[in-house]
């Protein structure tokens, strides 16, 4: 028995914010004081407040220590390890309180409107240790599949809990499965998406990270479920700790006889091998995914035939994200009913989002469907930082739309989503403030699709090439209101006539730009200029009456475009000026704006 | 897919990293299921890139044309025809980042370094890559270094940082 355990964030935003060496410290100092057999020091997966990293959490206490740095470590060990008293100015600080302590995680705005089943485990065990998962009831739910229920009785479960995939489109997840259950065929494939491509998301990496059993005992499930023997992750390779951590848990797995050929002494036989994927956003397509598992270049096929039918290698196969995944082994457990009970009608659970952008709190939220928008910006995410004005949040990434302001109170669901022009996706949501241009921002996305897009048909390949050249020219202030128009149909154009999702919904970012921000396109076109003052082209530099006249800037200028007499204020040649932003970096009077 | 830039720098391919090339494609083809993406991840973890000699190798051995080869190299952003300069610069242009200003990041690192986003230096020292999302957001707009990962950048902590790397 240990008197305290000391939690170290070890997921990848913290991670990257060398949590690794912080732990090593304390694992080297607590030895060194000879301390090892009352103090255990464990690495973690994601706590979620990311935005305060790197986080440690210090039980029985529940002490909730934010920004560490190595340099912190002896200070802690000291006074709170040795002496027993908190580390006040280690404590995490809420903003909303007044700057009050607040002590425990569980406390926080950030925690407590959230419901965690998908992260239920990540933050609280070490995800390299089985028996850690087991502890926390891992592996039940495969005990009770394999010896009471029938492969059949399993699919009603999932069924009627009304699990929709987590990945995107939120097709009922038992009725895939019922479909891949239905061939005949003696080899079938369960796959798992963790290709997680949508820029700005991280929430499957999370899950990877802080609880890669979860997904292995599901995956293990379904098999069971479905009548397979083998199972595939297909992860993105730009997540190496979620792989070596996915490695891990397989080799554990085995030598516990949880995965192999008689899993649990039942006869049961399963398998899975990770597949790396190497960068292509078009493999988190189910078809892709499975032509790029298969070796080839990711390219879609049409459907029919579904994957359920023929998908990987020919065979009857099913996909689902990491997220449903993590959901499975709990409604096996707790019920269907336990599921169903949260939600809305026809969105049932919680949901996952990596809150990320113009926001207070950024880092990992898991919500209860139902829960509104504004809950979410402005309770859990401590709404938008340096007193700015929020404009929009982006939901679905570069498949999803902009949310505005008027629709915050909006319960969050798939199809409300999609009722307001943006969707689920796997669950980004980047919040924009009054700084961001939304021309840009759908110039970001349509940039991102062009270069993603892997060029089989042509409405996806060409059209979205056509498409990304009207925003570059509104944003350059050369483009006409029939632009606008002719954009407009394209947008339609390409969404109805692409082989796959990521054509499909390629326009959105600009459809949902153009519903909610209208006026800023015609800002562009019209008057030529950039409300947001983000476009280049559109913004002009003038130095204000703050201006002390000390030459600075036009020292700094690399084409000599400022001009004046020292003491007098200075001028912009703007026939001159390219808008490098140097000046305004320079000056410390802050007398250089854009306009 | 992104332009595709062939590397104007020799092969210095070894005798020794061949022959770990060719064992590992026999341990790949003897697979159940062998997959080119699969060889051409082995490849370039042992050679850092892959050039045309190595599709070459590959396409022989696997018994498919070097075009497939080719056509899967260039789909896919994690492989690379370049070889990377020894500091690796990556600026994350995942949204997160983005809206936070990592387009800046960019700009201000080409003009730091003398290079353009995806190229190498002519001395094989740096080389620039916007990449996708690394997926540490919490520390928007982050940027790495080999495996160093900066992050929270402003444009005006660039020059300190590439100057860092200058003096190596």
């Amino acid at each position: 028995m240990y008197r305290t355990h000391i939690l170290v964030c070890g997921g990848t935003g913290c991670h990257s914010n060398n949590s690794g060496k912080i732990r090593e410290a304390f694992e080297q100092q607590i030895k060194e004081k000879n301390l090892q057999d009352d103090v255990l020091v464990v690495g973690t997966g994601c706590f979620g407040l990311c935005a305060v990293g790197p986080i440690i959490i210090i039980y029985p206490e529940g002490a909730f220590y934010s920004c560490i740095t190595v340099d912190d470590v002896p200070e802690i060990i000291e006074e709170h390890i040795i002496k027993g008293r908190l580390v006040e100015r280690l404590l995490y600080h809420e903003k909303a309180l007044g700057n009050k302590v607040v002590k425990a995680l569980s406390d926080t705005n950030f925690y407590k409107k959230q419901t965690r089943v998908a992260l239920r485990n990540c933050g609280v065990i070490n995800p390299e240790k089985i028996d850690e998962y087991i502890a926390r009831d891992g592996y039940q739910a495969l005990i009770k599949c394999l010896t009471e229920l029938d492969p059949q009785q399993v699919i009603d479960i999932i069924k009627s809990s009304g699990l929709r995939g987590r990945g995107g489109a939120g097709f009922p997840t038992g009725v895939k499965w019922q479909f891949a259950k239905n061939q005949n065929n003696d080899t079938k494939y369960v796959c798992c998406n963790a290709d997680e491509g949508d820029p700005g998301a991280f929430m499957d990496r999370s899950v990877l990270e802080g609880d890669p059993h979860a997904v292995l005992e599901a995956m293990t499930i379904a098999g069971y479920a479905i009548g397979s023997h083998q199972g595939y992750i297909y992860v993105r390779a730009e997540y190496p700790i979620a792989v070596e951590r996915l490695k891990i848990a397989i080799a554990q797995s085995r030598e516990y006889g949880l995965l192999g050929d008689n899993i649990l002494g039942t006869g049961f036989k399963f398998d899975i091998e990770l597949k790396l994927g190497s960068g292509a956003f078009v493999c988190g397509e189910e078809t892709a995914l499975m032509t790029s598992i298969e070796g080839h270049r990711g390219e879609p096929r049409p459907r029919p035939p579904f994957p359920a039918v023929k998908g990987l290698f020919g065979k009857p196969t099913i996909l689902n994200n990491v997220e449903t995944y993590a959901n499975v082994a709990q409604i096996i457990m707790k019920g269907a009913d336990w599921f169903a009970s949260m939600g809305t009608e026809k969105s049932k659970g919680t949901k996952v989002f990596a809150l990320g952008g113009k926001i207070v709190n950024t880092g990992l939220v898991e919500i209860p469907m139902g829960t509104t928008l504004r809950e979410i910006i402005e309770d859990i995410g401590g709404g938008i930082p340096n007193g700015k004005k929020f404009k929009a949040a982006q939901t679905g990434g570069p498949s999803g739309g902009c949310i505005p302001a008027e629709h915050l109170d909006i319960p969050i669901d798939y199809d409300n989503l999609i009722s307001i022009g943006s969707m689920m996706g796997s669950g980004g949501m980047i919040v924009m403030d009054e700084d961001n241009c939304m021309v840009d921002i759908a110039k970001f996305f349509l940039e991102f699709t062009v270069d993603e897009s892997c060029g089989k048909c042509t409405p996806c390949r060409i059209g979205n090439r056509r498409l990304l050249e009207y925003l570059d020219k509104i944003t350059s202030g050369h483009a006409t209101m029939q632009d606008l128009d002719d954009m407009e149909q394209l947008c339609y154009y390409i969404k109805s006539n692409s082989l796959c999702g990521l054509g499909q919904t390629a326009p959105n970012p600009v459809l949902s730009t153009l519903r909610y921000f209208r006026n800023e396109y015609e800002a562009h076109i019209l008057e030529h200029r950039c409300p947001a003052h983000v476009c280049k082209k559109l913004v002009q530099y003038k130095i204000t009456d703050n201006c002390k006249g000390c030459s600075a800037c036009a020292r700094k200028c690399p084409v000599n475009a400022i001009s004046g007499e020292i003491k007098k204020k200075f001028e912009i040649d703007l026939n001159k000026c390219i808008k490098c932003g140097q000046c305004i970096q320079t000056c410390r009077f802050n007398a250089i704006v854009k306009e | 897919m992104s332009k595709i830039k062939l590397t104007t720098v020799a092969f210095k391919g070894t005798a020794e990293q061949e022959a770990q090339l060719r064992e590992v494609l026999k341990e790949i083809k003897a697979s159940e299921h062998p997959s080119v993406m699969t060889a051409l991840q082995r490849a370039q973890s042992i050679y850092g890139y892959l050039p045309v000699e190595v599709q070459s190798i590959i396409a022989d051995t696997m018994g498919v044309s070097l075009e497939e080869v080719f056509g899967v190299a260039t789909f896919y952003s994690q492989f690379t025809l370049n070889p990377q300069g020894a500091y690796a610069f990556g600026v994350c242009l995942g949204t997160a980042c983005y809206v936070k200003g990592s387009g800046e990041i960019v700009a201000k690192l080409e003009e730091c370094l003398n290079l353009k986003d995806g190229e190498t230096s002519s001395d094989g020292r740096f080389s620039i890559a916007s990449t996708r999302c690394v997926g540490c957001c919490g520390l928007a707009p982050v940027m790495t270094v080999n495996k160093e990962v900066y992050g929270k950048l402003t444009v005006k902590d660039i020059p300190d940082i590439v100057a860092k790397y200058q003096q190596m």
